[in-house]
């Protein structure tokens, strides 16, 4: 009988002990991957700080031995870098809140007043989801041009005032957490429509407009065969498109390539990390695109 | 009365958002179609309408051929990395979640996605270098000589594959850990029960139930790779003075036409065969999708 038990135990004891190896070897496995993922990014931002013979050694350090400023200094008086990031964030910036006014807007106003015109501009929105930017990006310069807003954060922003997924994304939300009584309820004591969308709507939104705001603001902030295109200036260039072109000159070093990105990197990926649980949420809401 | 006012508001106040919907997506996308009929080079003041003309040159241009060729590899070949592995590290994330480590591991998958595209590029082209870079040196190790990586055809375009998957892994992990965590439990429990291994349930619950997010998932990374351009950009332009090799993609090919040759009636053709593509997955997609509903 206490040798049945005793036999029990153990083999708990083995499967437990099993389960736990593996676990561990899990663990190793994604962490192992983890690192390989972030490795490039890493490795980028130490070549950074690395004097050009550092550069060449095998195998590459990830700390740098003597570390050096000199390829920022040199990239920061060359290149307008900091101009560049400027054109960036304020397009990215205004790209956010245009697409956040136009979405709430828009979400709001299809979810909670149907009608037959409602239905058809919304079946518009959901089929022009479909269609790539890059599909309709050369009609879209000639009105730029033709409203001679080329090589400014205007005519960038043209091609990023509003987002399908957006308006998607905010009606969802107004379905699922603005009860019709609610609105009702204010109507009957005789609030405004403005006053109920300011006062009532936007606040109950918070946490979906957050993940907009990241989202948009990220997708302007990546933005590349637009910007290309419409920016064609040396003071207009957004900061993917200046590293773009500074890449392919002539007597450029690895260094102050290095440098440059770097400089782009830290401050995004940063971000990133304090804003995940929004960007997450507003990845994982494409899914429910169906 | 009560009711009209209430119309009447919704359409005032979403009036200015449609007018710039309308603007900046619609009008653009009818401009598209309607330029692809038209033989249009800036130069010149007159569009004359030629039908399908524009079509009729694509079929026999070989720079086009060359360019829709090279993005279909790029993007099925991203498309074959990226959702079985996307699969495999989702499904041991999930399996992990209650560990320390899984922040982590989800932010550390995620990051490539959305660092910016120019800099993560460079990053690579700095690997993939012929005489600097680490991935040469780390194969010497094992006695493989050294490779142009960016200077071969074949070569080129694997490495741009690399750098595309690299970034499409994140969101395929991140929209399979929501498949995931929407998975009955019950059904794995029953399966534990009877005896099935992890890998079991992996194989025969995991990947048949989570078919409709493999198919949302393959479209849009397939989608999103047939309009690559700034990884092409940066990782196989004329860089350093160098007559480098071009990996001739459709955007690339498409914006060359337009802004160097000044062809943009040839160019919205392009962007038409694009738009094909892009609409003729989301078709397959959606069928799939109804066929799987009503086999059910």
């Amino acid at each position: 009988m206490s040798a049945d038990i005793d036999k029990h135990a153990r083999e708990v004891g083995d499967r437990t002990f099993k389960v736990r190896a593996t676990n561990l070897s899990i663990d190793l496995f994604l962490g192992l991957f983890g690192l390989l993922m972030i490795l490039p990014l890493v490795l980028l931002v130490a070549n950074a700080f690395k004097t050009p013979q550092e550069m060449l050694s095998w195998p590459p350090t990830v700390i740098p031995a003597r570390p050096t400023l000199a390829n920022i200094e040199a990239v920061l008086a060359d290149t307008p870098l900091l101009r560049w990031i400027f054109n960036s964030f304020s397009f990215a910036l205004m790209s956010a809140v245009a697409i956040l006014i136009t979405s709430t807007i828009a979400g709001y106003i299809l979810a909670k007043f149907p009608s037959r015109a409602m239905s058809v501009i919304f079946a518009i929105i959901l089929a022009t989801a479909i269609v790539p930017f890059e599909v309709y990006m050369i009609p879209l310069y000639f009105q730029a041009q033709s409203l001679g807003i080329l090589n400014s954060v205007w005519g960038l922003l043209l091609g990023y005032l509003v987002m399908s997924f957006g308006i998607f994304l905010i009606r969802q939300n107004v379905i699922h957490s603005i009860p019709d009584e609610l609105l009702e309820a204010a109507r009957i004591d005789g609030a405004g429509e403005i006053w109920i969308f300011i006062r009532i709507v936007v606040p109950l939104l918070r946490g979906a407009l957050g993940a907009l705001f990241v989202l948009a603001f990220f997708q302007a902030w990546t933005a590349f065969a637009w910007p290309l295109i419409v920016a064609t200036t040396k003071d207009s260039y957004t900061i993917e498109v200046g590293l773009a072109l500074f890449q392919t000159g002539f007597t450029v070093d690895l260094g102050r390539l290095s440098a440059a990105s770097a400089i782009v990197l830290v401050p995004s990926v940063t971000l990133f990390v304090f804003l995940r649980r929004n960007f997450v949420q507003g990845v994982a809401g494409t899914g429910l695109k169906e | 009365m009560l009711k009209r006012r209430r119309l009447l508001f919704s359409l005032l106040a979403i009036l200015p958002v449609i007018a710039i919907f309308a603007f900046v997506r619609v009008y653009p996308i009818s401009e598209i179609l309607r330029l692809s009929l038209h033989k249009w080079d800036i130069l010149s003041k007159k569009k004359p309408f030629i039908g399908l003309k524009n079509f009729q040159e694509l079929l026999g241009d070989r720079l086009f051929h060359e360019a829709l060729f090279n993005t279909s590899i790029i993007a099925f070949g991203v498309l074959l990395i990226t959702i079985p592995l996307s699969l495999v590290i989702s499904a041991l994330i999930f399996h992990r979640t209650r560990s320390r480590f899984a922040a982590f591991y989800e932010t550390a998958v995620f990051i490539p996605h959305v660092v910016s595209l120019v800099p993560a590029a460079m990053a690579w082209k700095w690997i993939f270098d012929a005489r600097l870079g680490p991935l040469n040196a780390f194969l010497s190790l094992f006695g493989v000589q050294p490779m142009s990586w960016l200077f071969d055809p074949v070569l080129s375009i694997i490495c741009v594959i690399v750098l595309c998957s690299w970034q499409a892994l994140g969101f395929a992990v991140l929209i399979y850990l929501v498949g995931f965590k929407s998975l009955p439990v019950s059904v794995y429990e029953a399966a534990k029960l009877d005896g099935a291994s992890g890998r079991q349930s992996f194989w025969h619950l995991s990947v048949p139930m989570l078919k409709p997010i493999t198919l949302y998932v393959s479209v849009v990374t397939l989608v999103s790779a047939f309009n690559v351009y700034a990884q092409v950009y940066v990782l196989a332009s004329d860089a350093q003075g160098a007559p480098g090799r071009q990996v001739r993609v459709l955007v690339l090919d498409m914006l060359e036409n337009s802004f160097r040759n000044y062809r943009v009636g040839y160019a919205a053709s392009e962007a038409v065969v694009l738009l094909a593509i892009v609409l003729l997955l989301t078709f397959v997609q959606f069928t799939l999708l109804r066929d799987k509903r009503a086999a059910r």
